[in-house]
């Protein structure tokens, strides 16, 4: 069976994600079902000389970094440009990270002139109805590496990948960061951790953390095989969000002291509701240390 | 035939239901009555069922003692205030107009139903022995607790009172009706209580405000 051509082209970017593939244990095994194209940081077939003069063909275009319509140049030429001629040209869109999906870090350099490729934030950008049909996004700053060889084995195996509303697949975005979160039981009696680094308390009353209304997998497929952020103690930033980054990320906006935003789809009623009757109840374990170094 | 029938029974035990829980809200009201009028220790279940003209027997059908039924009390009284506060929440009115109708239904109820604040104050705070297994902190007051905050957290949202803790607000706002309401219970207000509303609602604007 002939491969898919895989083509991984580069717009306004910090290397994020490239740098994450490569953590991924099974790097070689997974490109061995490809014929790779082009990639910025591998000895590939073809360079980035051939690729801006628009003679390589794909099959599937991995974006990566922001986009910018106009004055973004890579040896005279306009990225846009090549990037919408591969974008034509492939059967799939994989928009890699933050920054491709929704314009992520880089936006904010211009916010006005800087989007993702086919999502600017929260609204669809004016190139979104051309390549809905074969648009898959995959934000993350930067995406965990098994996200995107889910996508791309899939897609290999011509497999269907079920999208949400902003193309995200649901097998990885359905859940919360939350969802697998070793600070369940913190979160659910309300009890918080006094700084980063932690093994007891939960990030989410004044740390800072987003993961109960932030979609991502990040605590069921985990980092390095090993953690997550949340697991180790520091509080989630959202960097899945069209809205990411948020300001003040080490700490959680109250409203005289309640949250400011609510975990994905509990109304604060429903929140308050429970939280008051968490709060009434104290429970010894929780305000113990997990582990008794001194004993 | 027989569907008919189980159709009728069915019927008439919703009926049952419904009388059960008419029932049981006037035992919490004439409960709530007594234990605000004559103290929580001072009344006893012969009293209430007494007052009832129902059997002493009977009324425990319904709560198993009287700890059971002062704890359902404060959950009673914590939502029907709740319920008025959450109408008020729901309206498209300035922060500053939403103190105003909070205080307005705090002394109308103090005025013409005072046994429900009275409970509060004098059997609920009071005789925290009683409350203390099941009703620790908030949550037998949670109904009234929530509104309260969602009304905090709108009026930050909205820009127009200033982000603090909870309780440092909560205890301006509500100490001060409670204290209020305490001083019409004692007599002690040469003044009718709606004649305060004005100016407490002013006061605790001011003192809330950005």
């Amino acid at each position: 069976m002939k491969k898919p051509k895989l083509l991984w082209l580069q717009s306004i970017t910090c290397n994020g994600n490239a740098h994450s593939f490569f953590n991924h244990p099974d790097f070689f095994s997974i490109l061995s079902h490809f014929e790779l194209i082009h990639h910025p940081f591998i000895d590939t077939a073809h360079d980035l000389e051939e690729v801006l003069a628009l003679s390589v063909e794909c099959d599937i275009l991995v974006l990566e970094g922001s986009f910018q319509e106009e004055g973004f140049l890579k040896k005279g030429i306009e990225v846009s440009k090549v990037i919408e001629h591969y974008a034509n040209e492939s059967k799939h869109i994989v928009t890699t990270g933050t920054c491709a999906t929704f314009g992520g870090m880089f936006k904010q350099a211009n916010p006005e002139k800087i989007s993702g490729f086919a999502f600017d934030g929260e609204e669809k950008s004016k190139r979104y109805e051309r390549y809905r049909s074969k648009l898959i996004s995959l934000p993350g700053c930067p995406i965990h590496p098994k996200w995107l060889s889910f996508v791309l084995l899939m897609l290999a195996k011509k497999k269907k990948i079920v999208l949400d509303s902003m193309h995200r697949p649901q097998e990885l975005y359905g859940i919360t960061v939350h969802t697998g979160c070793t600070r369940n039981e913190y979160f659910e009696w309300k009890v918080d951790t006094k700084r980063f680094g932690l093994k007891e308390g939960c990030l989410f009353y004044e740390q800072g953390c987003q993961g109960p209304y932030t979609r991502g997998s990040c605590n069921k497929i985990l980092w390095n095989d090993i953690s997550s952020k949340t697991m180790a103690g520091t509080p989630c930033f959202g960097c899945t969000e069209p809205t990411f980054p948020q300001v003040a990320m080490f700490k959680t906006k109250t409203n005289m002291g309640i949250p400011a935003k609510m975990p994905l789809g509990v109304s604060k009623r429903a929140y308050l509701t429970l939280t008051g009757v968490a709060k009434s109840i104290k429970i010894k374990r929780f305000s113990e240390k997990l582990v008794d170094y001194d004993s | 035939m027989l569907k008919y029938n189980r159709l009728r029974y069915k019927g008439g035990e919703l009926k049952i239901a419904e009388k059960k829980a008419l029932k049981r809200e006037s035992i919490i009201q004439t409960a709530l009555q007594l234990f605000s009028k004559n103290g929580f220790h001072k009344t006893t279940i012969p009293d209430i069922a007494n007052t009832l003209k129902m059997s002493v027997g009977n009324l425990y059908n319904y709560f198993s003692s009287k700890d059971v039924l002062a704890k359902e009390i404060i959950k009673y009284t914590s939502e029907v205030l709740g319920a008025e506060i959450r109408t008020i929440n729901n309206m498209d009115i300035s922060s500053e107009e939403k103190i105003y109708k909070i205080v307005e239904v705090y002394f109308t109820m103090a005025k013409e139903r005072p046994e429900m604040i009275e409970y509060f104050l004098r059997v609920y705070l009071s005789n925290r022995e009683v409350f203390n297994d099941g009703c620790e902190g908030m949550i037998c007051v949670s109904g009234f607790i929530t509104e309260i905050m969602i009304f905090f957290d709108d009026a930050v949202e909205s820009g127009s009172l200033r982000n603090q803790d909870f309780f440092s607000a909560f205890g301006l706002f509500m100490g001060y009706l409670g204290g209020m309401v305490f001083l019409k219970g004692e007599d002690v207000l040469p003044k009718d209580i709606e004649f305060y509303v004005e100016d407490i609602s002013r006061n605790i604007y001011h003192a809330l405000k950005v």
